[in-house]
């Protein structure tokens, strides 16, 4: 059914076999890359694109297309796995929030607000100087970072939701908080909560990127897409492959998720079935 | 014990705007001192403006909001200070129908899981049974079965306001409070839902609280009528003396608003001057002595009882 819809979706369906190229790729990345993407080959550096070497090579001789597959694994691996973190405790705290309101709301925003205060890659960076760089770390820097998003748009949801006549006829039945929360509050969420998931994957990937970039993300020789290109800043004039190749995964990625994002958000709400 | 439920000088005041110094300067008094009771299989209706407070009087029968003071007794049984947990048991026999039909449906739950939603929590039958008596339930209040799956977008508003009484019967309640139940459906529909709450009334032995602002329901639907304004009764008695005989000054004001089928009858219309007043600061003494072509000094000094006039007929005027 899912499929289906997503079908009729071209651009949807654009972004959906993009992520899907992208997460077969980091799955599968051993055995798709040519070569091994630390090894060093300084007879080979900065070779242009060729047979061999499908992206070139960089100042140390390795290879780019391996390196940028490898890349994937590694990008991937943070944004799902810190915007998962991010989901859980926004929703749970925003839902919390929202359905109570009062005091309990005012705390709890009021911290949020705080964290919101401070540019997002700011504060990751802050996090990632004080705990050292490690792929872990940049995954719970970003996403603490993503938390407060998710539980505004989450509190938002439910503090009109609760409003609502089906939550009180929920009430006269006889519901606990617990189902009315899970039955008739996340439910309705789900829209804007996927397509803050979708654009935030895409977020936290440039976010690792620019962390990487800055010497704060993954540590250097693993071939993060952020440190592949850190790497090529100097030589961009002079072998412009070792910057284009991971530039354009990184674009195509994050154009595939925010395509993604709107076509879920039109697929989910019922209403326009 | 012939009362299945009554209220008695039930109050319920909400906090009004807080100042920027020194907290809470008045309370809206949106429900002030209330006493009524309803008898089994008996259909009070209530009448008023809008914000006079007859759907926060429907929202405290049910316990969705708690009462400032006051007192609220189903069968004999005192309800009203009962915490959630002990409440439980007492929410299958008061169910509520509201008045929009859109808002009142979760849009992401099917027919099926709206309507037997209250079994679920309330009852331990099985699924199969569940389907059974949902289907049952679907096919009293004029849905087709093959409806079962939908989803509240795919009806109409009747047939929605039709999903929300079925979530309410199902329960097999005593009470029903219906809150404007017709107030946001076509004349047409409005009389398909009337008749099957009145059908429904005669085969499930229900009582109906019917909260609305449209005389000729409620003159249709009620067995006795109370008449709200400013968050009291003014006036109470059973339908043909209401109608027949309005007392009040108030009542006798709406009365003269409904249009009489009936050629060449010449009637006077009595306007109302001015707006309602604001509950958050009523007017002294009588509520309605702004307003009141009859008002006297003592109206302005003095609050008038609800006093039993005729047997029956209760009347909150000085004038009486």
């Amino acid at each position: 059914m899912f499929m289906r819809k997503i079908y009729k979706n071209k651009l949807g369906l654009a972004g959906f076999i993009v992520i899907l190229a992208f997460a077969m790729l980091a799955l599968a990345a051993p055995w798709v890359s040519t070569h091994d993407p630390l090894k060093a080959d300084v007879m080979n550096w900065k070779a242009p694109p060729s047979m061999d070497h499908f992206f070139g090579t960089d100042e140390y001789g390795r290879d780019i297309f391996s390196r940028v597959i490898h890349g994937t694994r590694i990008s991937m691996y943070i944004s799902f796995l810190s915007v998962l973190i991010a989901t859980f405790f926004g929703v749970s705290i925003g839902a919390i929030s929202g359905f109570y309101g009062g005091w309990i709301d005012n705390i709890i925003m009021r911290f949020m607000d705080a964290v919101m205060s401070f540019p997002a890659i700011l504060l990751a960076i802050g996090i990632m100087a004080v705990m050292g760089g490690s792929i872990y770390n940049v995954t719970i820097a970003l996403g603490f970072v993503y938390i407060p998003r998710f539980a505004r748009i989450i509190r938002g949801s439910a503090l009109s939701l609760r409003q609502k006549e089906f939550v009180e006829a929920s009430l006269a039945l006889g519901s606990s908080d617990f189902t009315i929360i899970f039955r008739h509050i996340l439910p309705n969420c789900m829209a804007p909560l996927i397509v803050q998931i979708t654009l935030s994957l895409a977020y936290a990937i440039l976010a690792e990127t620019g962390l990487s970039f800055l010497g704060l993300g993954a540590p250097p020789p693993a071939p993060s897409w952020g440190n592949i290109l850190s790497d090529a800043r100097n030589l961009m004039l002079d072998a412009p492959w070792m910057t284009v190749f991971p530039g354009i995964a990184i674009t195509m990625c994050v154009l595939g998720f925010n395509l993604l994002g709107d076509a879920l958000r039109d697929i989910l709400d019922p209403r326009l079935k | 014990m012939d009362e299945l439920l009554s209220v008695k000088n039930l109050k319920k005041y909400f906090p009004g705007p807080k100042r920027l110094l020194g907290g809470i300067k008045h309370h809206v008094r949106a429900v002030d001192d209330i006493s009524f009771h309803i008898r089994p299989g008996e259909t009070l209706g209530l009448v008023g403006e809008s914000g006079c407070g007859k759907s926060t009087i429907g929202r405290l029968l049910l316990r969705l909001i708690s009462p400032t003071a006051g007192s609220i007794f189903f069968r004999g049984d005192r309800i009203h200070t009962l915490n959630r947990r002990a409440m439980r048991p007492y929410r299958k026999h008061l169910q509520i129908i509201f008045q929009d039909p859109y808002s009142s449906l979760n849009p992401r739950m099917m027919v099926k899981d709206i309507i037997g939603e209250g079994l679920k929590r309330t009852t331990r039958i099985s699924a199969i049974e569940r389907r059974e008596r949902v289907l049952d339930i679907m096919e009293k209040v004029g849905l087709r079965p093959e409806q079962y799956s939908r989803y509240p977008h795919e009806f109409s508003g009747g047939q929605r306001q039709r999903i929300c009484i079925a979530r309410a019967i199902v329960m097999n309640p005593a009470l029903v409070v219906a809150d404007e139940p017709v107030s946001a459906l076509d004349v047409s529909i409005q009389a398909q839902v009337i008749n099957l709450l009145e059908r429904l009334r005669e085969e499930l032995n229900l009582s109906y609280l019917f909260i609305s602002h449209d005389l000729s329901v409620v003159e249709h639907i009620s067995d006795r009528i109370a008449v709200m304004y400013l968050g009291k009764i003014v006036e109470m008695a059973d339908r043909n003396q209401l109608y027949n005989d309005p007392q009040h000054p108030y009542t006798i004001a709406l009365l003269s608003a409904l249009p009489l089928p009936q050629v060449g009858r010449k009637k006077k219309r009595i306007i109302l001057h001015g707006d309602i007043p604001s509950p958050l600061n009523p007017p002294s003494g009588c509520r309605f002595h702004t307003r009141c072509s009859r008002a006297t000094g003592i109206c302005r000094d003095s609050e008038p009882e609800l006093k039993e006039g005729d047997t029956g007929h209760f009347i909150a005027c000085h004038g009486n």
